[in-house]
């Protein structure tokens, strides 16, 4: 059995905004029969274009009812640039969190959402876009990218948890696998190198923080009695041992967080933190 | 709120003469029935006796039955032992309708080396028997076919199988872990090597199973340990539920005239209002050929979890073949091998009663699940009113 919060519990037995709008603005059909769960939205705005009134009709489990439901109640109020902000996560949490292996349910609510913004402006369906990578449940690798993105993902498992992709014969595991791979270096690659710093290989890394120590660094501790000896860099760690007066300096850990860290972290490398290490 | 259980092929209630019988060997008789002394040797005695009550249900010897721990140990142990008795035969014949024990296990063994064939089933659940008769080979060491299907009840035709294989010299399995019990079975009268039986669908506690190995059969343990069982199960027996299973299987020989009366009016009862009280239902499986106490029907356009979350606000508990309840994210393999279109597969509720089911529950059942059925379907994108498909004729 499956643990629901008391919250998904209330919005499966007691769902909110089930029906349809005669004449919406927006409206959207995500999932299959086939898939075991689809979900229709669609949506009413305002003289402020605001939404109005929100509604839906789904097949599937207790989830996918409970998900849909707080989907209308979430995003009644909104404007449709606040409703496109709406993500997957919020609506699980509005729900006080959904098992993992339902995730997917949340993921269709938010899809749904999306694709009823794009039909109220015109926009053509996006669902050519993208290559099929599960074939037993239609998932592109573009959705498989996204969710990996906006959720972290790691596995496989966690992807079919949150797009059903490859929960059926598993044929397409690699696939997602290489998808994950891809993704995850990519992000790696972006919180590495923010600005347009170039990427810095170990050994120059290593060379550079050498040479700003004894450049910019050095001189100023000699002269107050102290010196700084390099230990080691592992990945962003600058693990560095404390000479002569500063060894037995009380304030000795300011200076190394304050005046090398800050300097390093300028003339070499922004993401550098420097340690102390006892010898 | 008191249950209506009609979960009965997931597990049934411990009987209370089982429990009755077990409760002492869990207290002052603790005694080892390997032990010389006569504290453990009066446990060894009952024990004895319980081995001729399984035995008696099932038309067999007692020497014929080996105590186990459930019904998947019971399960490997036969189709592995077969494989290793025979190394040279490579080839194990099956079912795509089995329970997982036998399923995953052949889908293990596909990966060491051996070829399965596993037989499909037609619309109804049933077996193609020509397809199996070409599917035995001089190289098939065992097939394995269970009796009774745990998902619609449908029966296989077993002893006849069993039949085809022993002219050909094939060891022949059954998982007979839902059918034990429900209906006669007497393995004097049948051609089957090796039956499995798990304890707790017939009333008796979980962790508890027996394989039975007909006399002459070659046997290699799965569990290899002590004397126990003479040697074709190593460990400590479990005692209690050893006599807990005995006690059970002589009360099951006594209801077995109340599971094909009493619980088959029952079970025909519920279903047939069900049918008529639900528009676009269906029964999956032939209706003939299956157990007394199973129905396995559909409600279209409508999906499994739901309707057993909203039973079970009234305390009724059945079971379901949709995706999301079976732990996968496809409807069961037993519709799936079927055929059941997608539209009704993932609505499956799995109604399964025991000869404690009272007449007044299965009403309650009839009364409450048309309209919880009504209510999904007001939801469901895909249901469209009788009235308005009609208009649009």
């Amino acid at each position: 059995m499956w643990e629901y919060t008391d919250k998904v519990k209330d919005h499966f037995l007691n769902p909110r905004n089930v029906g349809e709008i005669e004449d919406p603005d927006g409206v959207a059909e995500v999932g299959s029969i086939a898939c075991g769960d689809a979900l229709k939205l669609m949506f009413k705005l305002d003289e402020n274009k605001r939404i109005k009134e929100a509604k839906f009709k789904t097949f599937g489990c207790a989830s996918a009812i409970a998900t849909a439901s707080a989907l209308t109640e979430i995003i009644k109020g909104m404007t449709l640039e606040e409703a496109a902000e709406v993500t997957n996560q919020d609506i699980a949490k509005f729900l006080g969190g959904l098992p993992q292996e339902k995730m997917h349910c949340s993921v269709m609510g938010r899809e749904a959402l999306e694709k009823a913004i794009e039909h109220y402006k015109g926009e053509s369906e996006k669902v050519t876009e993208g290559k099929i990578v599960c074939e037993c449940f239609g998932v592109t690798d573009l959705e498989i990218e996204r969710a990996i993105r906006e959720n972290k993902l790691a596995t496989i498992e966690e992807v079919t948890n949150f797009t059903k992709a490859g929960g059926g014969c598993g044929h397409c595991h690699e696939a997602i696998q290489e998808i994950i791979d891809t993704v995850r270096a990519g992000e790696f690659d972006k919180q590495a190198a923010p600005v347009a710093r170039p990427q810095l290989s170990n050994i120059r890394k290593i060379k550079m923080i050498e040479e700003t120590l004894e450049r910019e660094i050095r001189p100023s501790l000699k002269h107050d009695g102290g010196d700084i000896e390099l230990i080691d860099v592992v990945g962003n760690r600058v693990l560095v041992a404390t000479r002569g007066a500063c060894a037995s300096c009380q304030a000795s850990n300011q200076t190394l967080k304050h005046f090398v860290e800050i300097k390093l972290r300028e003339l070499v490398y922004p993401e550098l933190v420097v340690e102390e290490v006892a010898q | 709120m008191k249950e209506i259980y009609l979960d009965n092929n997931a597990t049934t209630r411990v009987a209370p003469e089982v429990l009755e019988v077990m409760l002492p060997y869990f207290g002052a008789l603790y005694g080892n029935p390997s032990s010389m002394h006569s504290f453990g040797g009066q446990v060894g005695k009952e024990i004895r006796q319980a081995r001729e009550q399984v035995a008696a249900l099932l038309g067999a010897s007692p020497d014929e039955i080996i105590f186990t721990s459930c019904g998947t140990e019971s399960d490997n142990a036969s189709i592995r032992s077969a494989l290793i008795s025979q190394p040279e035969k490579r080839h194990i014949v099956t079912s795509r309708v089995e329970h997982p024990a036998v399923k995953a296990l052949c889908a293990h063994l596909a990966t060491q080396g051996y070829r399965v064939t596993e037989l499909a089933v037609d619309g109804e659940g049933r077996l193609d028997m020509e397809q199996y008769r070409e599917s035995l080979t001089s190289d098939t060491a065992i097939v394995s076919l269970m009796w009774a299907n745990n998902e619609t009840g449908a029966l296989f035709p077993v002893e006849r199988a069993a039949e085809m294989a022993r002219e050909r010299g094939i060891l022949f399995h059954t998982d007979a872990v839902q059918a034990v019990g429900k209906i006669p079975i007497d393995m004097s009268k049948n051609a089957i090597h090796m039956l499995s039986l798990s304890g707790h669908k017939l009333h008796a506690p979980k962790g508890i199973g027996v394989l039975y190995v007909r006399k002459g059969t070659k046997f290699s343990p799965f569990l290899i340990g002590g004397h126990q069982e003479k040697g074709r199960r190593g460990g400590t027996e479990n005692t209690p539920s050893i006599l807990g299973l005995g006690k059970a299987c002589e009360l099951a020989a006594r209801s077995m005239e109340r599971e094909n009366t009493q619980v088959r009016q029952l079970r025909d009862k519920l279903e047939s209002s069900l049918l008529t009280g639900i528009p676009n239902s269906r029964v999956n499986g032939n209706r003939q050929e299956r157990l007394p106490n199973t129905t396995n029907i559909s409600f279209e356009f409508v999906e499994g979890e739901s309707i057993l979350l909203m039973l079970d606000e009234f305390g009724i508990c059945a079971s379901s073949g949709s995706a999301c309840t079976s732990g996968s994210l496809q409807p069961s393999h037993v519709l799936r091998a079927m055929g059941v279109p997608f539209t009704m597969a993932h609505g499956s509720i799995r109604f399964s009663l025991s000869i404690y089911n009272t007449e007044e529950e299965v009403d309650f059942v009839i009364e409450k699940l048309p309209p919880i059925i009504g209510t999904l379907r007001t939801m469901s994108p895909y249901w469209k009113p009788v009235e308005q498909m009609c208009a649009e004729r």
